[in-house]
């Protein structure tokens, strides 16, 4: 077993765990120890805003995406097997396309000069141009669509092991279809929602195309400030300080998540 | 002798071994550039004919932003590149920690004859763009904005405005919208310049990251005006979009020539270096290329067509009208603190 998984480990330790480790030694060792790089992140307030910033998008993402992901996923579970391979199939096809093409699509598509704002125009609905693009709203919009999948797939899974009989059963007792889904359906699909979210809120966490292009300039995410680091400070470590919080607050995460679910789940194992 | 191309640096070292076990014996250097259309520009005005002038093989490579790879050539010993094409301001930092070689302008006379500014104890101005105010002409048929008063004048000139997110070029225009004269920016009242920046950062719809991003912004009518670089925007304008232009008040920057500490051909770079800023290969530059020229001597040449010499930012009468960027101000402690204050406008 070990032989087989061997290649697979030394990829990752080369290729992950390594220049993961050097870029963190980097943050604390440069001509000596220092945490100057630290109490940067600490105590300049620009990194505190970012931070909160990046959350709030975040969690806006993950709601969003939860409420557009939910009926998809329970549409694609309760129709016929050929029907939900479809269904499927359109939720996994953006996939197939760069996320950059995916984020230039939404620019021509918010832009003031694009194609809704056109349209709205053309149907008199707005005088002026609505200011869709260049801001958190853009930032928002193109990243939802983008984590989507990481929605619905969970979700789906969650849902295909729920035995249909027990709906029967609520509903062989009297209940009526939306007391069936609120008392036993949504219940059993909360392990799937909890995945799902985890999943979409740690991957927005570290965006950085989306907020790039369709951010305007002021939407300033984290994962802006570890490349802008690189540029204005001429060496690794103060990038890398804002990577290892990063990547201590998704550890975090993961850990307050693992008290109430199997990783496995969230991972896609189970 | 002819230029050597080399795709990456894993090429140019196999080139440069490969050279070296042949009997050709000839001098030979690797100069770096930013690659593209630019590099190619070059080639054929300037590295190819100068390869053929000093009988010398010139290899080269190309990377976006050298001052990584400056960083650890220089800092491993032994490096690779000689002569890099890099925004003057890295070749000064650069200088100053070392990572570049000081120059002997007596072993340089065509940059000797160039005005001072133009040059620095670590480099030569190689080429020169600017930063302009650019504006469409559907909404300003007419009494286009033309300093960057108008651009913050938003009641006299409506309109949606794009502003480079960075504070190079950037301060600068908002203390020329202050009343500050062109040539009497330095050292940059950086106080001054962000209460300035904050008036009109309401009126800012975009704060543009590439070049790419400024051009994309102007052609869609994404804004109405914004500063952008002025070959960005001919470019965009020579596909057909109603866009223009005013050197007014732009801002005048340069890429300079420098050499690696410890280059590996030394002398040869030195010789190269002359060559590379010799008026009529210079003056060959913007024939194929919407850049200006280093040095200023390449407009006495008769090689640039006086209706071409007034689209270039460097041409005399365009570079009067315009700030020259001072590098050195930029790479100074108070420059330093200007950019890192920037992130934190920026995010307010």
């Amino acid at each position: 077993m070990l032989a087989l998984v061997s290649p697979a480990l030394l990829v990752i330790l080369l290729l992950i765990v390594l220049p993961v480790g050097w870029l963190a030694w980097q943050s604390i060792y440069h001509d000596g120890f220092t945490l100057e790089n630290y109490r940067r992140v600490f105590t300049e307030d620009i990194y505190w805003r970012s931070f909160a910033l990046t959350f709030e998008i975040s969690l806006a993402v993950t709601i969003i995406a939860l409420l557009l992901g939910y009926p998809v996923a329970y549409l694609a579970n309760s129709v016929p097997k050929g029907w939900s391979i479809l269904i499927l199939s359109l939720v996994v096809l953006p996939f197939w396309t760069s996320v950059l093409v995916r984020a230039y699509a939404w620019l021509a598509l918010l832009q003031r000069t694009g194609v809704i704002n056109q349209l709205l125009r053309y149907l008199d609905v707005i005088s002026e141009p609505l200011a869709l693009a260049h801001n958190t709203f853009g930032t928002v919009v193109a990243t939802v669509h983008i984590l989507l999948p990481f929605m619905v797939l969970p979700l789906y899974a969650t849902m295909q092991k729920i035995p249909g009989d027990l709906m029967q059963a609520g509903a062989s007792l009297g209940a009526s279809p939306s007391l069936t889904f609120a008392r036993v359906f949504l219940p059993l699909s909360l392990p799937g929602v909890l995945a799902g979210c985890t999943m979409v809120f740690v991957l927005c966490l570290g965006f950085y195309i989306t907020p790039e292009l369709l951010g305007g300039g002021r939407t300033v995410m984290v994962s802006m400030l570890v490349s802008r680091n690189v540029e204005l400070y001429n060496q690794f470590g103060a990038a890398s300080a804002v990577a290892v919080v990063l990547l201590l607050s998704v550890l975090l995460i993961f850990f307050v998540v693992s008290r109430f679910i199997s990783l496995d789940r969230v991972l896609g194992q189970k | 002798m002819k230029t050597k191309r080399n795709l990456g640096l894993g090429c140019a070292l196999l080139g440069a071994m490969g050279l070296t076990t042949a009997a050709d014996a000839a001098e030979q250097i690797t100069f770096v550039s930013q690659g593209g259309a630019y590099q190619q520009a070059q080639t054929v005005a300037i590295l190819d004919p100068s390869a053929k002038k000093l009988g010398i093989t010139i290899n080269q490579d190309s990377i976006p932003d050298a001052w990584p790879a400056i960083k650890t050539q220089v800092g491993s010993g032994k490096p690779i590149w000689d002569v890099v094409d890099t925004p003057t301001g890295y070749c000064l930092r650069g200088g100053e920690q070392g990572l570049i070689e000081k120059l002997d302008f007596s072993k340089i006379p065509n940059a000797a004859a160039m005005p001072e500014a133009y040059r620095s104890p670590y480099s030569v101005s190689y080429e020169f763009y600017s930063s302009v105010l650019a504006f469409s002409q559907k909404t300003f048929p007419k009494d286009a904005p033309n300093s960057w008063a108008d651009f913050w004048d938003v009641k006299k000139f409506p309109g949606r405005r794009a502003l480079r997110n960075h504070p190079i070029a950037t301060l600068e225009a908002a203390l020329m919208a202050d009343g500050v004269a062109p040539d009497k920016l330095y050292p940059l009242d950086v106080d001054r310049a962000f209460k300035k920046l904050e008036e009109i950062k309401p009126n800012i719809t975009v704060w543009w990251t590439s070049g790419a991003q400024s051009a994309q912004l102007l052609n869609d009518g994404e804004v109405d005006m914004e500063m952008a670089w002025n070959g960005r925007v001919s470019a965009v304008a020579k596909e057909g979009a109603k866009v223009a232009f005013t050197y007014n008040q732009g801002i005048l920057q340069s890429t300079s020539l420098c050499i690696l500490k410890g280059a590996p051909n030394l002398d040869t770079a030195v010789k190269f270096l002359n060559e590379a800023v010799d008026p009529v290969h210079q003056a060959n530059l913007p024939l194929n290329i919407d850049y200006g020229p280093g040095n200023p001597k390449a407009f006495e040449t008769s090689v640039i067509k006086p209706e071409r010499a007034a689209q270039l930012p460097s041409e005399p009468a365009n570079a009067a009208k315009q700030a020259l960027m001072s590098y050195a101000w930029w790479s100074s402690p108070a420059g330093e603190a200007a950019e890192k204050r920037w992130a934190s406008f920026m995010q307010k």
